[in-house]
């Protein structure tokens, strides 16, 4: 059947199960919007294209799918670049669909044009301009094939105006003839790697697995708990893997690195072989690498062959799945004896917990924890970038997989809300707790007229202490209390703009307050947001200093060591 | 150290900015790159020099071998390929030097292809140890203008499979 350009792209989407869209039309997007309103799945309209993305990517770490963004071209398609690098640091698949000036018009300097093929290519897996209508139903499998697959990531197809509506012969379901290579497959599994992981794990002592986003993507969390439980093994989970293994596990050590648990870093410097699954030793994971694992040999499971020996020289490297790894290992597996190693790390979880003070003031802290107390840890916790993010991944304590939505390798502060909302469309019948900053949440606001317009019911605290809190942590810490250009003494009311969108709005500046507020934005039947004013120098504890080894981490602020 | 890699890559357009791309986003240094068309019109071969510790030389490789369209990453050792670079120089050489310049550009097998009063402009091609070689025997005289193809690789056809580079 002929069919014109934007025909066949929705046509080979639909055939991909693609089943959500997130966007905003302009001018050289307008035919494919004609077209979309036919597509058989719900597109939402957001305020700003970062939105979108973020809400494409929040929707991908939650249920799995793949959605695509779809701008117009120029400042539309521009806008959309915080949230491919979002997504490529995370590995989150996405599908952005860009909207194109004319080909004839091309490197004119056309009106709202700009080089969105050059400026996607370090942010994006993979990339296109069609320039020919011949190719959409090829190239639009390729990108779901290469967002989908092996490492996942975002991908862009710019979309010139002319070739969206150019028609051409099409063919459904039918592989179309190409000139370009098959699939890359993945190696076999590791065999060998795998023998000596398992002598390794037989010869340890004192051995801890860290689990990372692999675990989340690769959907191993079942098998690693079978894994850590059956060999005795303590579990660490990085940022991203957290929710990857029981957080109220025994056996759960917590997040590693600069702001992790202390026992996660004590086990990490005192282990002698460390298991890395799907982790890619982030540099907020490893601090100072000579001083990472000093007496450990190291093992890495990953799908991304760059990542093994990228920053930290592994003894042990296995290309693969994650999952696929971990049920060889389940089978070949015999326990180990690692009852004094049980007991080390037992008691340093019991002599340093993470824990907070009490002063009467709204503590950040404590308001997680109450939201933590409400959910049982059975919602999807989504954050900003910050302080409160830190806060959120030490103090919930997630009870399975895909319920953590957080912005870990770029840091993408404004992250949150959209991710939020997008995570709310992923899984309607879960809680969504949106635990914001003030900063976070300002720079993108404008989505809870999203929230508003579609009834989104997300719940959001915002931690407000009128400062970019970590740079005022490090100001703090680093820079002899100059707080340079850190404080928001005029933020706004944020209970008030939330109204002002149409959305409940409620400030909380009583600490006995806190419970309650939670509890009523829990019933509300729509969003809600809680401006919470918390202690405004509340500062993230441990923490190990930016640049320094693990074995340098602080435990608490410097002047409480001198006393005690 | 330094490695040179033979890639073949899709012949597409945007190739060579994913390319030249990943080395400078990822701060590994080029010192030449050179492309041209293969016995396939569909694949591109590039060649490029890389300077780098031995552990990133390796990263390399793994990265581009994740880049969409290429196809195949070769970490070439000069025991194991031919390798070639094509130079264009003009050497000043007044009446008085012209003969000695010629002389040697004679004994590199370079071949004179332009001359006014006071320079010699010459062609050569070799392996990176001749052009090297070339270039500083013809520092002393000057050379006012230069440039160089980057170099070219073809791995040595028919070499035995148990045929142990020498170190």
């Amino acid at each position: 059947m002929e069919l014109n350009g934007s025909q066949i792209m929705i046509e080979e989407l639909k055939a991909a199960g693609i089943e959500m869209a997130f966007g905003i039309p302009g001018g050289a997007i307008m035919p494919f919007y004609d077209e979309l309103l036919k597509a058989d799945f719900p597109h939402i309209l957001t305020r700003h294209e970062q939105g979108a993305a973020h809400m494409a990517d929040g929707y991908a770490r939650v249920s799995g799918k793949v959605a695509i963004v779809v701008t117009t071209s120029g400042p539309g398609a521009t806008n959309l670049i915080t949230g491919l690098a979002n997504a490529q640091m995370d590995s989150v698949p996405l599908i952005a669909v860009t909207g194109q000036v004319a080909t004839n018009m091309i490197g004119t300097d056309a009106f709202q044009e700009a080089d969105v093929y050059g400026c996607s290519i370090p942010v994006t897996k993979f990339n296109w301009l069609i320039k020919d209508v011949n190719e959409i139903q090829h190239v639009t499998r390729e990108a779901i094939r290469m967002a989908t697959t092996g490492r996942p990531g975002p991908v862009l197809l710019d979309f010139p105006k002319d070739i969206q509506i150019t028609k051409a012969e099409y063919t459904p379901r039918e592989s179309a003839g190409s000139p370009l290579p098959a699939p890359r497959q993945y190696p076999e599994l590791d065999m060998e790697g795998i023998d000596k992981l398992i002598e390794a794990i037989e010869r340890a002592e004192r051995p801890v697995i860290i689990g990372g986003a692999g675990i989340i993507k690769s959907g191993a969390s079942e098998e690693l708990a079978k894994f850590a439980k059956a060999a005795g093994i303590p579990v660490i989970n990085t940022l991203l893997g957290l929710g990857g293994f029981p957080g109220t596990d025994e056996l759960f050590l917590g997040m590693p690195g600069m702001h992790g648990t202390a026992y996660a870093n004590f086990a990490l410097c005192e282990c002698d072989l460390l298991i890395n699954l799907g982790a890619r030793f982030d540099d907020r994971v490893t601090g100072k690498v000579s001083s990472f694992c000093p007496n450990a040999t190291i093992a890495h499971v990953d799908i991304d062959d760059a990542e093994i020996d990228k920053r930290v020289h592994t003894h042990i490297p296995i290309l693969g799945n994650v999952r696929d790894v971990l049920i060889t290992l389940n089978e070949r597996l015999t326990p180990g004896d690692y009852d004094e190693w049980r007991q080390t790390w037992t008691d340093w979880k019991a002599n340093y917990p993470l824990q907070y003070d009490w002063d009467g003031s709204i503590k950040p802290q404590y308001v997680i924890d109450q939201i933590q107390e409400i959910t049982e840890g059975n919602g999807i916790y989504v954050t900003g970038v910050g302080q409160h993010q830190m806060w959120a991944a030490q103090f919930i304590r997630f009870n399975e997989p895909k319920t953590w939505v957080t912005s870990g390798g770029l840091g993408t502060m404004g992250f949150g809300l959209p991710a939020a909302i997008g995570a709310k469309f992923a899984r309607p019948e879960k809680d969504v707790w949106l635990i914001d900053g003030d900063g976070s949440f300002a720079m993108t606001l404008v989505e809870l007229a999203t929230a508003a317009t579609y009834n989104v019911p997300v719940k959001v605290a915002i931690l407000n202490n009128a400062y970019l809190g970590m740079v005022r942590q490090w100001q703090e810490l680093f820079f002899e209390k100059r707080y340079s250009h850190s404080h928001y003494p005029e933020n706004p009311d944020f209970g008030t703009i939330a109204e002002g969108y149409g959305v409940k709005g409620i400030n909380i500046t009583d600490v006995n307050e806190v419970r309650n507020s939670l509890e009523t934005a829990a019933e509300h039947d729509g969003p809600v947001v809680l401006n919470f004013l918390v202690n405004k120098e509340e500062n993230v504890w441990p923490m190990v200093p930016a640049g320094a080894g693990n074995d340098e981490m602080q435990l608490a602020p410097p002047s409480r060591e001198a006393k005690s | 150290m330094r490695q040179v890699y033979s890639i073949l890559v899709n012949n597409h357009a945007g190739v060579l900015s994913h390319v030249a791309g990943l080395f400078t986003r990822r701060g590994y240094n080029i010192e030449s790159i050179a492309a041209g068309p293969t016995e396939d019109a569909t694949i591109t071969r590039i060649v490029i020099v890389a300077i780098g510790e031995e552990n990133e030389l390796d990263q390399i490789a793994k990265q581009l071998r994740k880049l969409y369209d290429v196809r195949e990453v070769e970490q070439i050792s000069y025991n194991q390929a031919v390798t070639r670079e094509l130079v264009l120089a003009t050497i000043e050489a007044p009446i008085n030097k012209r003969s000695e310049v010629i002389q040697l550009a004679n004994a590199f097998g370079a071949q004179v292809i332009n001359m006014t009063d006071d320079t010699v402009t010459l062609e050569a091609s070799g392996n990176d140890h001749k052009v090297r070689t070339l270039l500083k025997a013809f520092e002393g005289y000057g050379i006012s203008q230069m440039a160089r193809t980057g170099m070219i690789s073809l791995p040595y056809d028919g070499m035995p499979e148990d045929w142990e580079p020498i170190a």
